[in-house]
């Protein structure tokens, strides 16, 4: 670099250099406390850069640094904010990122969700609540229910909102987390069977005929592997859903196996992606990182508008050709019905099944009038409860087929 | 060349306009000697990077396809099975050994970009292009090779590389890549082109592209990015329709306000972005270029 122009006594330059690096440490600590994945290898090069000249050029070493750090967008974005703050002082621009890759605890993105709702949660709770005047009474008497039987075997048909005994809780998590990670691995299985294909494979073919002398008499085909089937799920956490966002959450959490393919979204007003965090192998880590998320949803619901959300900027990388999209709502929408219609439209065009799972649809007498869910049916390929572990797993024949 | 000035100069000459952070990039490319990933939405120019790279070295360009089932033997070598069998028939009754010897040898080998990339006399620049769309695993095989830089082939030995190429990748964000892969990289996100980049980008590209009119194009597409569109026109777009506007004879666009709307479908590419840039849109937007 041409940076070489003063010329100071060579202690005056080591110092400096001490001084820099000292304070590139803590700089590379800063940026893995964000959400950076920053090793050893990127400290070796970020000295190397610091070595070549780029120290004494901040905007040249603010560039160089961003694209040795950074690993995707998300990274890119935000961090000539975080370059500023530290070298230069400046405050952190507030921007709104729902990459969810950072802890709960100091992301911004996740203050911002909360912070947006809290206003709406104040007023206008009521306009989202379930309307349900049996509630605490229900409650007691699923309590009763289970004196008389046997508690494993009833476990599976009871509403999740009539739990009451934390340890039932517990056991239902634990139940619906198991059943996630069952459905998974079968649903996702590999087909290996090569017997027929589109295409000769000459390699595996002249091996295989090995004990016939070389003389190609069997034949090996290529076939292209089946793609897993990807489930991307959707979860309402507004609060008219709040009494079944936890066992959702615990099942979703089973799902998202780091190793296989699924994606989770959560939303109220706004929509959240959140399978970074969900992939905290421990699951109580897991809703600590999101139990922000989960709190501050008092407000009410914009499906139309998180669908929106989810079709414009994540819906081209979480969705390919043999995905189901798993909506998990009580369809209760506060803001534009319409709009919820014309994002299940463009939705319904991009992946393999639509499956909208609604608790209360496992309540007496419930009937689909809320005009959000009225908006939504016609694109919708299985429309079902879940309000009990036996629900849910009625899903997997379904699941398979797809 | 190292001062990105120079690349950025060097680029310039081979007919690609870079902003600062991407010259910034390709001379980090070369002092650090890590790939760089190009991420950002289709039609931005990711490949074109690779293309002008290649020029500016003078150098080959060696470019990996990547689609789904991409496979070793697509990507890094194959043998070539047919001359094999040939040769077992022609030189039937020599001995086994000196069989194996004949036709497990370079002349039988089949190499595939990977592998070429690797045995060149002078660095070529190899793009591996989609590389979202490759499976994990190919990803996995990818991470080794770009970190060892030899290639083992059981039959022949391991083959080390002649040189390291300058490797691009490029990804347009269909599935989400490794965090190794990403560490691995330098990182850069190629966004659409200010006004005026792009119509610098129109000048440098298109012959007869007055400046005036290339800065009108310009001003009109980033206008049309702003619109609520599926398929937001790409840097290709706007070149596919400034060269029908060159093509056309067109001076001046607010001279021919229907030319304007009717070429409009080099811009858009569905139905119902076609639908949504009406005449009175198309009208609106001309009337904010200067």
């Amino acid at each position: 670099m041409s940076s070489c122009d003063p010329t100071p006594g060579f202690d005056e330059l080591e110092e400096v250099s001490r001084l820099v690096s000292r304070k590139l440490a803590s700089f590379l600590r800063t940026l893995r406390d964000a959400g950076f994945a920053v090793g050893l290898a990127e400290g070796r090069d970020a000295a190397t850069l610091m070595a070549a000249g780029y120290a004494a050029r901040p905007l040249l070493l603010r560039s160089a640094l961003k694209h040795l750090v950074s690993a995707r967008k998300s990274d890119w974005e935000k961090f000539d904010g975080l370059f500023d703050a530290f070298w230069l002082g400046k405050r952190v621009r507030a921007r709104s990122l729902t990459s969810g890759s950072a802890k709960a605890a100091n992301n911004p993105s996740l203050k911002s969700l909360r912070d947006t709702s809290a206003p709406q949660g104040g007023r206008g709770s009521a306009s989202d609540q379930v309307p349900s005047n049996d509630e605490a009474p229900e409650g007691r008497s699923g309590e009763g229910r289970m004196e008389g039987a046997s508690r494993a075997e009833n476990l599976g048909e009871i509403d999740f909102r009539k739990l009451a005994d934390p340890d039932q809780v517990e056991r239902a998590h634990d139940a619906a987390a198991r059943l996630a990670r069952a459905m998974r691995t079968r649903l996702t299985r590999r087909d290996l069977a090569r017997r027929r294909g589109y295409r000769l494979d000459l390699r595996r073919t002249i091996h295989r005929n090995i004990s016939h002398g070389g003389v190609p008499i069997s034949r090996v085909m290529r076939r292209r592997k089946d793609k897993p089937l990807r489930l991307v799920v959707l979860l309402d956490a507004s609060g008219s859903m709040s009494l079944y966002t936890g066992f959702f959450l615990r099942f979703i959490h089973g799902v998202l196996d780091e190793f296989r393919e699924a994606e989770a979204f959560l939303f109220h007003t706004r929509l959240a992606y959140v399978s970074s965090a969900m992939k905290e192998k421990d699951a109580g880590r897991a809703l600590d990182r999101l139990s922000l998320l989960a709190q501050g949803t008092g407000g009410g619901t914009k499906i139309g508008e998180s669908l929106k959300t989810f079709n414009r900027h994540h819906a081209s990388r979480v969705i390919h050709s043999r995905s189901c999209v798993m909506i998990v709502s009580d369809g209760y929408e506060t803001g534009d019905a319409d709009l919820l219609g014309r994002e299940m439209a463009a939705l319904s065009k991009r992946c393999r099944r639509i499956v909208w799972l609604n608790p209360m649809m496992g309540w007496e007498g419930y009937a689909p009038e809320a005009k959000g869910i009225k908006a939504a049916l016609p694109y919708v390929d299985l429309y079902a409860p879940a309000n009990t572990l036996n629900s849910l797993a009625a899903l997997e024949p379904y699941l398979a087929r797809i | 060349m190292k001062n990105r000035d120079e690349i950025a100069q060097a680029l310039a000459r081979s007919g690609y306009i870079a902003d600062s952070e991407l010259a910034t990039a390709i001379s980090l490319m070369q002092l650090l000697k890590r790939p760089l990933l190009l991420e950002g939405e289709a039609g931005v120019g990711k490949t074109e990077v690779a293309k002008a790279l290649a020029s500016v070295h003078a150098t080959e360009l060696i470019r990996l396809q990547c689609y789904e089932g991409l496979d070793q033997s697509s990507a890094l070598y194959e043998w070539n099975y047919q001359r094999q069998l040939l040769a077992i028939q022609a030189h039937r009754g020599e001995n086994a050994d000196a069989v194996e010897d004949r036709i497990f040898s370079e002349k039988y080998l089949l190499e595939r970009p990977l592998l070429a990339a690797i045995r060149r006399d002078k660095p070529p620049v190899l793009l591996i292009d989609e590389i979202d769309r490759a499976d994990d695993e190919f990803e996995a095989f990818l991470l080794e090779l770009l970190s060892d830089f030899q290639v083992s082939i059981p039959e022949l030995g391991t083959i080390a590389a002649t040189t390291i190429p300058h490797v691009v990748l490029t990804s347009n964000g269909t599935r989400e890549l490794s965090d190794a892969l990403r560490r691995r990289c330098l990182y850069h996100y190629v966004d659409y082109p200010d006004v005026d980049r792009e119509a610098r980008i129109i000048v440098a590209r298109i012959d007869g592209a007055s400046t005036s009119l290339s800065l009108q194009i310009a001003q009109m597409i980033a206008g049309i990015r702003k619109e609520d569109l599926r398929k937001v026109p790409g840097v290709a777009e706007t070149l596919d329709w400034a060269a029908a506007l060159v093509g056309l004879d067109v001076k001046d666009l607010q001279e021919v306000p229907e030319l304007v709307h009717e070429t409009l479908m080099c811009l858009v590419k569905t139905h119902e972005d076609r639908a949504k840039l009406t005449r009175e849109v198309a009208d609106r937007l001309l009337g904010k270029v200067a």
